[in-house]
C-alpha cells in the first residue's frame, strides 16, 4: 500500500531543500537563471514583491499560465503562492500539479480571521511566522514548512532577523521552563500546548524554518544561515538587482559556505548594486506586509 | 569506531548524521575535498540533484568522489545521491560519478502531489520497510554486476554493486535505520578489505 500527502512526504520534501536557496521568478526565462545559478526551487509569481508594494491595489495568485511556463521550463520543484484563506486558489495550484504552496502575506488576504487548513491537501504549505505563536499556529493548521516573514520587497534584512532571533529565543526559553510553566505560555502566545511540549522535547521545530523578506546581498543570505535559517528565500533580491545571474550565484554560494568569511568576501566583490532598499520608518502601517495576519 | 561522512553542500544532512549515530558510527558533514581523507565510507544524501550539482563542480568534488569510490571505500546514494551515482540519466547525456552500472529516471513517480510511503521488502535488509519517496527517481535498467534489491510497483528502487549502495527514498526520515546500518556494515567490510 502506497499513501500519499502524509506528513512525512510533505514535510520531507522541505528537508531536502535544506541549506539550498528558493527565487522568486516571474517567467520561464527567469526560472532558467535560477535553476542554472543553482537554486533548489523557485516560487512562481507575477510580480515580485518590490513590485507588488509598488503597484499597490489587490495582488492576488498568478496567473496560471506563469505557473505553467515555470514549471515546463525547469525540473527543480516549482513553488507558487496563495492568498491568506484562499482555499480556491490553493486548491487550484493543487490541482495543477504545483510542489508547494506559499500562503504568503506578500498576497493580499482574502480572509482576514483565518488560515487555510493546510493539513486536509496532499500539496505542502509554507507559511510565514514572526514569533513562536505564529509559527505553532501555522503548523497546527497543517504548514510542512516555515518561513520567517520579514518585510518583503524592502530589501532591508531587519525584520527577517528580528523575526529569527525571535523564534529561536522563544525555543530557548521553553526548554528551560519548568513543566507547569508550559500551559500558561501556550497561553499568552496562542500556541497549541502540544506542539510546545513537542518542541521542548526535541529542542527544535517539527518542521524547517527559511528565512525570508530582504534578503539582498550573499551577506544577508549567509547572515540568515548563522541564525539558524534552515535555508533562504529570495524574493525581489535576484531580479531586482543589476546582474541577477552574478547575485543570484553568490546567493546559492553564500547559502552553503555562511561561515566561510574569505569566500564570502571573494564573491560579494564587483556583483553591481542590490536591489534599491527601504528604511522600516518609513512604511506606513497599512503598507506593512507582516502584520496583514497573525 | 567507522567515521562516516555525509557530503554536505545540499540537503537532508542532519537526518543522515542522525541516522549513522544511530547505527553505531560517527557522521561527519564533509564540505571540504581535504575531509574525504579523514572517513571510511560517505553518504550523498537526498536533495535537489541540479543544485548538488553545480556545487560537486564549483567545489571541484567530481574527482575527488570519484577517486574515493575506486580506492574501494563505499559510497551509498540517497534519492539525488543515487542519480548522482548512475552511469547514465534518462533524457540527458549528463553523467555525474558514474560509479554505478545503472539507467536512472529523474522525478520518476511524478511532481510532490503524488510523493508517498510504502513499504518495500528490501533484500538482504528488510521485510517490511517503511520507505519515504520525495519527487523520487527510479532505476530502469541495471548492469550485469549491479544487484537489485528492492522493487516499488514493478520499479527498481534500491541496487547495490560491490561497494556502492543506492536507493531511490530516503532512509533517513523515519526510525528505521536497518539500511543506514546495513551501510555501516558494508563499511565495516570494506575497512577489514582495504587493511589487509
Amino acid at each position: 500500500m502506497s499513501k500519499v500527502g502524509t506528513d512525512r512526504v510533505k514535510r520531507g520534501m522541505a528537508e531536502m531543500q535544506k541549506g539550498g536557496v528558493i527565487m522568486d521568478v516571474v517567467n520561464a526565462e527567469q526560472a532558467k537563471i535560477a535553476e542554472e545559478a543553482g537554486a533548489v526551487a523557485v516560487m512562481a509569481l507575477e510580480r515580485v514583491p518590490s513590485d507588488i508594494r509598488a503597484a499597490g491595489g489587490v495582488a492576488r495568485m498568478a496567473d496560471p499560465t506563469i505557473v505553467e511556463e515555470v514549471m515546463n521550463a525547469v525540473s527543480i520543484p516549482v513553488m507558487a503562492k496563495a492568498r491568506i484563506g484562499h482555499i480556491v486558489e490553493a486548491r487550484i495550484l493543487e490541482s495543477m500539479g504545483v510542489d508547494y504552496i506559499d500562503e504568503s502575506e506578500v498576497l493580499t488576504p482574502a480572509d482576514d480571521i483565518y488560515h487555510i487548513k493546510k493539513d486536509g491537501y496532499t500539496v505542502p504549505f509554507v507559511c510565514g511566522c514572526r514569533d513562536l505563536g505564529e509559527a505553532t499556529r501555522r503548523i497546527g493548521e497543517g504548514a510542512s514548512m516555515l518561513r520567517t516573514k520579514g518585510e518583503p520587497g524592502t530589501g532591508n534584512i531587519v525584520e527577517a532577523v528580528s523575526h529569527m532571533r525571535q523564534v529561536q529565543a522563544q525555543i530557548r526559553r521553553l526548554m528551560n521552563m519548568a513543566d507547569d510553566e508550559v500551559m500558561v505560555y501556550a497561553k499568552e502566545n496562542g500556541a497549541p500546548y502540544e506542539l510546545l511540549l513537542q518542541i521542548r522535547e526535541e529542542g527544535r521545530l517539527p518542521v524547517v524554518n527559511f528565512a525570508a523578506g530582504g534578503i539582498a546581498t550573499p551577506a544577508d543570505a549567509a547572515l540568515m544561515m548563522q541564525l539558524g535559517a534552515d535555508g533562504v528565500f529570495v524574493g525581489s533580491g535576484v531580479f531586482k538587482s543589476d546582474s541577477p545571474e552574478k547575485f543570484a550565484r553568490s546567493i546559492v554560494e553564500a547559502t552553503t559556505h555562511y561561515d566561510d568569511y574569505q569566500l564570502i568576501g571573494e564573491i560579494s566583490k564587483g556583483l553591481g548594486t542590490a536591489m534599491p532598499g527601504i528604511e522600516m520608518s518609513t512604511l506606513t502601517p497599512e503598507t506593512r506586509m507582516q502584520d496583514r495576519s497573525q | 569506531m567507522m567515521k562516516i561522512g555525509v557530503l554536505g553542500l545540499q540537503g537532508a544532512v542532519r537526518e543522515h548524521i542522525r541516522s549513522i549515530e544511530a547505527s553505531g558510527a560517527e557522521g561527519i558533514i564533509v564540505k571540504k575535498t581535504a575531509q574525504l581523507e579523514q572517513i571510511d565510507g560517505l553518504i550523498i544524501p537526498g536533495g535537489e540533484s541540479t543544485t548538488m550539482r553545480r556545487l560537486i563542480n564549483k567545489y571541484e568534488f567530481l574527482e575527488p568522489l570519484r577517486q574515493f569510490g575506486k580506492q574501494g571505500k563505499p559510497i551509498f546514494g540517497t534519492c539525488a545521491g543515487l542519480i548522482l551515482l548512475a552511469t547514465e540519466i534518462a533524457e540527458t547525456t549528463d553523467v555525474h560519478l558514474g560509479s554505478m552500472d545503472m539507467k536512472v529516471v529523474r522525478n520518476a513517480f511524478g511532481r510532490q502531489r503524488e510523493s508517498f510511503e510504502a513499504d518495500l521488502a528490501i533484500k538482504g535488509v528488510s521485510d517490511a520497510y517503511n520507505a519515504v519517496f520525495i519527487r523520487a527517481p527510479y532505476i530502469a535498467e541495471v548492469g550485469a554486476q549491479t544487484e537489485i534489491l528492492a522493487e516499488h510497483q514493478g520499479k527498481i528502487v534500491a541496487a547495490k554493486q560491490g561497494h556502492y549502495l543506492a536507493c531511490a527514498f530516503h532512509p533517513e526520515l523515519t526510525d528505521d535505520h536497518q539500511l543506514t546500518d546495513h551501510f555501516v556494515k558494508m563499511v565495516e567490510a570494506s575497512k577489514k578489505t582495504l587493511a589487509s
